[in-house]
């Protein structure tokens, strides 16, 4: 189809972006909503980094030196919590925004206005959080996965406050949620099948189910930790007839589906990213989309291997057992066909290439480590130590965050009109790379060796790691620093960029000039 | 996978990663004792959970080698700067059958084993020994069920150690004044539970972790083969100073396990003998207050800080406060009930009528509270009788 | 598919309102149940009812001009509400959850029996039964002396609520026959009866604190009896203002026999409340 002429066709009918802080603020375009999420998660990313930073120092050596161990346990909380809510989930849903419109050939998402709420609750929940930091008895300091009763009838008082961030972040979730799957139905381009949509958009379709299915758990759950705190009931409280332990099945119904609404779309990235690098088609699609959609429905009935050791009966037990082990099939079959996708491609290694194929290499590994984690009797040794940490990063950091980065590099051209740097990226690369291995990989080591998690002080026997991976931290931590330089180069002096910038790239996307104009596709194009 | 040759291989393995680390970064000394792996263990079932996780491990890297064989060698071979032209091929139902079949069945063989342990692990009946586990905010109380012994396990390390005024001694943070003692070759049961918050009761070498959860008794067991010392710590986080609550397990054979029992009988009396003569005697104001100061360090400046200042508003500073200031018997109250449902803990079952008396007279005339006011151990004595 | 261009809004402040109260909202009432009471609480309050009402009158306004008169559009508000309501189940679900949770697990373990034999040892006196009458700990937890009998005020508002189905879906078939007058009868009808259910709920409420020691604090029973019934009417509260606003509406004039979506999202809910209201009965009351 052709781009100029539907863009001369929009003039007509649009005026361009506002100026000045009013397009921000007021703004319905999916672009500007979406550019929003990506800045404001990438703030989020180095908040919640620095103070993943404070937990390192603290760690480097033995003994107490910077910080008092509620303070410790209160950054650890934010950190969990900010990274989770604050960075990768808003990152998602601002690729969403940028690029769902333009990978179906729709003018913009389906519920604009809505949109741009979903967006601009975050920075309020966020700032009520972080001011917890500075109020009477601290910030919430119960981990991020706040189990009662220590979130309830022994948390600071702030917990209120936090309880009603978490409402709003998930409110701000279901609304984007909607708008997702909205969109997705009813705004596809003519002859956009659903199998012919290209696999982010399909990683997303499945990510809005698990996030619609997921976060009003979660908003019960916290309504009903605030009516143990303020109101006298005992929904955790054993005294009352209830139990502690009903929290944690509560939280993880929610908890392990949110671990999956972290990554799916980071799969879809990769999806995109691997054929374009390898100039050749992604190998199985359609299998792609049934594991996607496998991977989605057992994540609802794994969620009691987080608690293996609470005391579940052993029917319990093995059930949960079994159904988590399942989860890799779907995954290895992912795996698989990326690496058939590249087998007899063409490769060249571009930075988001670089970034996608650390992806698979490292996610992998943490999927390794979570398959051993599955194992419930071997779950008893490893639950709550530093395994468990090297665990989540290993599918979070080179996982999650990874693909987001990999995925900024793939479209910034089209975002921004401009190349980046390519030999910086590849610094970076490396970089990131080493840093990040250098933090992560000693965890395991620590972990099976017995050094719990959350844990402000810990015995001589696990020091040296300790110091390694308090290093590999600042070392990951400013090699994102240089990220953001790179990025603002690229925006403020980067090359120009073509339409399709990269040889095998394909997608409704690439066929917009670059940068995309403020409205896409006003009249949808065709699709054969 | 056949578990001896799990541990074969091994073996090698982290000596191999040791030595690389002594080479690269180590101060050579450290790096003999860097624990890497999980360790073996001395229950029966905790070599069992050590070879599934080898087990594991093991296929893990046999799928990784291939998996990033076949990712490296199209890497290195299929690059376009080496004029590799891409194929076309995107499907082949027979090759996604097959990767989905296989890992299927290396699930299976997996979890075959571990059922068999897991189910192992969850047979408690027949014990020979119960002992109930409480966890507190922030120690153990152990006490064993049928016999007359029970008594609270602290944190040994002193302060100045943590706060690195001090050189750390070689068991840091791993080390308690009451270890709990249990005899080997026999099943003991944990009845594991909690007075507050959830904790983890955790022993690496018995393989044995359980939650301890406020109100609920959760189940496990072990039987120790061989008599040593074996350390753990909590494991689940439960506010401040979960970092340090850690646990101590010495197992000694049956004879020398019943004689600590008969020892600790014996201790116990005579603790009894003290605590009654203490609570007869007369005490000089100055005498309580001395008393007091100690009794408050080891057993509330955790939360109330050693300034009395306490961290509020979760831990209520003592200072000028209504309480200790105000009505005696109430802070008597508070401190021998303690209040339910905050992390203020009922303190009659851990300290004598003297130390009470001594901490509560302490508590009223330090850090300028000034009452002026003593409290003998009849005092407390009297009010505990109501 | 449509060829015509979908309604893209131009800027809108309403987001940024909304934003904006909800923050107050939030944090005032955090800040009310730390201090007691709370300004931005207020000021928060009156920002949402503004928002809703700014709101929705723009959307009103878009709908008259036409701007919405696409059946893309009309799609995406469909897809919309049906998602939202999605979430509503599985919040439910989630209460419901719970309170299977605590009959058929946590209350027997706590008397010892199941899979917990020595929780003896804490609760020794504390026996399984539902509803929980005497809590493990009654010195913290007194338990209610009665439970609600389901044949009385419940099974009336069962009838209350069945019946405002009922008359909500007349209202709805008249509206389609054009039979406006009907229509907002039958609405005012299905009003009337939301009224209803809400004064005999709150009369129940208030047996329960005064004759049946039923309360938030009388331990588990009490606390899964308040979260069910009190979440359900507070949907049941919104349903019927939602209902007064669309029968408004329909005096208006705005919907017409073909086009109604407002209508028809607001049936949706209040069908969506009656369900759940069922579930309630039966697991809450009856069992
Ligand atoms: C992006 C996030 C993410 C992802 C994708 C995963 C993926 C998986 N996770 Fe992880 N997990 C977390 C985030 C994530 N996890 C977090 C945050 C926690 C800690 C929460 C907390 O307590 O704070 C956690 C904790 C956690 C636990 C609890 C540990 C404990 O507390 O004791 C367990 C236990 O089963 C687990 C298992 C798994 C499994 C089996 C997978 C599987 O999906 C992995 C599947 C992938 C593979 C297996 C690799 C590829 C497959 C092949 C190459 C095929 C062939 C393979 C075989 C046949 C072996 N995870
Ligand atoms: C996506 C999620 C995500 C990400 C990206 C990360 C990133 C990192 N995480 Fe963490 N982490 C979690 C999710 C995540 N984490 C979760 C869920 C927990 C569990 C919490 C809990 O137990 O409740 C956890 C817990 C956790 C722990 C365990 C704490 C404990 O148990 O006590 C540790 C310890 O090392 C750690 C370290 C790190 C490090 C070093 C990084 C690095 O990748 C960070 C890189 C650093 C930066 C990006 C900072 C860069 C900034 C600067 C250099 C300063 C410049 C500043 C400005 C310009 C303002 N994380
Ligand atoms: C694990 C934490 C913890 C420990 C240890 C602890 N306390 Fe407390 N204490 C609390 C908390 C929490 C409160 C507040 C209870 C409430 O909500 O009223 C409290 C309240 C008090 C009060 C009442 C203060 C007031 O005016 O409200 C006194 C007196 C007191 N403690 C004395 C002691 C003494 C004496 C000890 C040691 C023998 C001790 N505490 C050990 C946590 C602790
Ligand atoms: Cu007790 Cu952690
Ligand atoms: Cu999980």
């Amino acid at each position: 189809m052709d781009a100029a002429s539907d863009i001369a066709h929009e003039a007509q009918h649009h005026h361009g972006p506002a100026s000045g802080l009013s397009r921000w603020v007021f703004t319905t375009n999916h672009k500007d909503i979406g550019t929003l999420y990506m800045w404001f998660s990438f703030l989020m990313f180095l908040t919640g980094g620095s103070m993943a930073l404070v937990i390192r120092a603290e760690l480097f050596q033995p003994g107490l030196q910077l910080v008092d161990p509620g303070f410790f346990n209160q950054m650890t909380t934010m950190h969990g919590l900010i990274m989770v809510f604050g960075a990768v989930m808003p990152a998602f849903v601002g690729l969403a925004n940028w690029l769902i419109p333009m990978m179906v050939g729709a003018p913009d998402m389906a519920l604009p206005r809505m949109n741009n709420l979903s967006f601009w609750i975050l920075p309020f929940a966020f700032t009520m959080l972080l001011m917890t930091l500075f109020m009477d008895g601290g910030a919430p300091n119960f981990g991020w996965t706040f189990y009662a009763p220590l979130s309830t009838q022994y948390a600071p008082p702030t917990v209120n406050y936090f309880i009603f961030g978490v409402h709003l972040m998930g409110i701000s979730s279901i609304m984007g949620a909607i708008n997702v799957i909205a969109t997705i139905f009813n705004m596809r381009a003519p002859g956009m099948t659903l199998m012919k949509m290209p696999l982010f958009v399909w990683t997303w379709l499945i990510t809005a189910f698990l996030l619609l299915a997921a976060m009003p758990v979660l908003a019960c759950v916290v309504t009903m930790m605030l009516f143990d705190i303020n109101f006298g009931t005992s929904f955790f409280n054993a005294a009352g007839g209830g139990d502690p332990v009903l929290f944690q099945h509560l939280f993880w119904f929610f908890g392990h589906p949110e671990v999956y609404i972290m990554i799916l779309p980071a799969f879809g990235i990769v999806s995109q990213i691997i054929p374009t690098f390898s100039r050749k088609p992604l190998f199985g699609y359609a299998s792609m989309v049934y594991a996607t959609a496998s991977i989605a429905l057992l994540s609802f009935i794994v969620w009691a291997h987080h608690m293996f050791t609470v005391g579940m009966p052993l029917a319990g037990e093995l059930f949960f057992m079994y159904a988590t082990m399942l989860i890799a099939v779907p995954t290895g079959v992912k795996v698989f066909n990326w690496i058939s996708t590249m087998f007899r491609g063409s490769l060249t290694f571009e930075t988001p290439m670089l970034f996608a194929i650390a992806f698979i290499v490292l996610f992998t590994i943490g999927g390794f480590s979570g398959l051993m984690l599955a194992i419930s009797p071997a779950d008893f040794q490893y639950h709550d130590t530093y395994f468990v940490v090297a665990h989540f990063h290993y599918v979070l950091v080179p996982g999650a965050v990874f693909a987001i980065i990999a995925a900024v590099y793939y479209w910034l051209p089209k975002w921004c009109g401009r190349m980046y740097d390519e030999r910086l990226g590849k610094i970076h690369f490396w970089w990131s790379f080493i840093g990040l291995n250098l933090t992560f990989f000693p965890m395991h080591f620590i972990g099976l060796a017995g050094m719990p998690r959350r844990i402000p002080d810990y015995a001589l026997q696990f020091a040296d790691f300790n110091m390694l991976a308090s290093i590999g931290g600042f070392v990951f931590g400013f090699a994102q620093v240089f990220f953001l330089f790179i990025v603002i180069r690229c925006i403020t002096s980067g090359e120009k960029a073509a339409a399709n910038p990269w040889e095998g790239a394909e997608g409704l996307e690439w066929t917009l000039p670059s940068p995309a104009p403020y409205h896409s596709f006003g009249t949808p194009p065709k699709i054969d | 996978m056949d578990t001896s040759v799990c541990r074969w291989l091994n073996a090698p393995l982290s000596r191999l990663l040791q030595a690389a680390l002594v080479l690269s970064l180590l101060p050579q000394d450290a790096a003999a004792e860097i624990p890497l792996n999980m360790p073996v263990g001395v229950t029966d079932i905790s070599r069992s959970v050590y070879d599934l996780h080898m087990t594991i491990f093991w296929i893990c890297v046999a799928i990784a080698v291939v998996v990033f064989g076949v990712m490296f060698w199209s890497i290195i071979h299929h690059r376009k700067s080496k004029g590799a032209k891409a194929a076309h091929f995107h499907e082949n139902t027979v090759v996604e059958i097959i990767w989905t079949l296989i890992p299927m069945a290396i699930l299976i063989a997996m979890a075959i084993p571990a059922t068999a342990t897991l189910v192992k692990m969850y047979d408690t009946s027949d014990a020979e020994v119960d002992i109930q586990v409480t966890g507190y905010q922030w120690k153990w109380h152990y006490k064993y069920l049928d016999q007359d012994v029970e008594f609270f396990s602290n944190l040994s390390t002193p302060r100045e150690q943590i706060e690195n005024t001090a050189e750390k001694s070689e068991h840091y943070l791993l080390e308690v004044d009451n270890a709990l003692v249990i005899p080997t070759g026999k099943k003991v049961r944990f009845l594991i539970t909690s007075n507050d918050v959830i904790h983890s009761w955790w022993v690496p070498h018995l393989a044995v972790k359980k939650d301890a959860i406020p109100g609920f008794i959760n189940e496990s067991w072990a039987i120790v083969n061989e008599p040593g010392v074996y350390r753990g710590q909590c494991a689940e986080l439960c506010g401040k100073d979960h970092g340090f609550m850690p646990i101590v397990v010495d197992a000694r054979s049956p004879e020398d396990y019943q004689q600590w029992l008969l020892a600790k009988q014996e201790e116990k009396e005579q603790q009894a003998q003290q605590a009654a003569a203490a609570t007869a005697r007369t005490w000089t104001h100055e005498e309580l207050m001395a008393e007091g100061e100690k009794v408050y360090a080891r057993a509330c400046a955790a939360c109330h800080q050693p300034s009395g200042a306490g961290m509020p508003p979760v831990f209520p500073s003592l200072i000028k406060s209504p309480i200790t200031t105000g009505d005696i018997n109430a802070h008597i109250d508070i401190v021998v009930r303690g209040k339910p449902g905050t992390a203020m803990q009922a303190f009659g079952n851990q300290l004598t009528p003297a130390e009470v008396a001594a901490v509560v007279t302490y508590e009223r005339n330090a850090w300028g509270n000034d009452t002026g006011d003593t409290v003998t151990p009849t005092d407390v004595q009297e009010h505990n009788a109501q | 598919m449509s060829q015509q261009h979908y309604y893209v809004p131009e800027q809108s402040h309403w987001p940024i309102v909304a934003a904006v109260s909800l923050f107050l909202l939030a944090a005032g009432t955090a800040h009310a149940l730390i201090h007691g009471q709370s300004l931005l609480l207020l000021i928060g309050l009156v920002g949402v009812i503004y928002l809703f009402v700014g709101w929705f009158s723009t959307v009103v306004k878009e709908n008259q001009e036409g701007l919405l008169n696409d059946p893309q559009v009309d799609r995406s508000f469909r897809l919309g509400m049906s998602w939202f309501i999605f979430s509503e189940v599985m919040f439910f679900a989630a209460l419901f959850g719970a309170l299977f949770y605590v009959r058929h697990l946590a209350v027997p373990w706590l008397a010892g029996e199941g899979d917990k034999p020595m929780n003896v040892l804490l609760w020794p006196e504390f026996i399984n039964s539902w509803p929980v009458m005497n809590p493990p700990d009654t010195q913290l937890f007194q338990g209610p002396t009665t439970t609600v009998d389901p044949w009385h005020l419940p099974l009336l508002n069962t009838l209350l609520l069945v019946t405002s189905s009922i008359t909500l879906t007349f209202a709805h078939h008249a509206l389609k026959h054009e039979k406006r007058i009907t229509a907002i009868n039958w609405m005012l009808a299905t009003i009337a009866l939301g009224i209803a259910f809400l004064f005999v709920q709150a009369y129940e409420y208030y047996e329960a604190y005064t004759h049946l020691g039923l309360t938030l604090h009388a331990g588990i029973y009490g606390g899964t009896f308040f979260i069910l019934t009190g979440f359900h009417g507070m949907h049941v509260t919104l349903g019927t203002i939602i209902l007064i606003v669309i029968t408004g509406r329909l005096m208006r004039g705005h919907f017409s026999p073909q086009r109604h979506f407002g209508f028809e999202a607001s049936a949706w809910y209040w069908h969506f409340v009656d369900v759940v209201w069922l579930g309630l009965f039966i697991f809450v009351y009856v069992l």
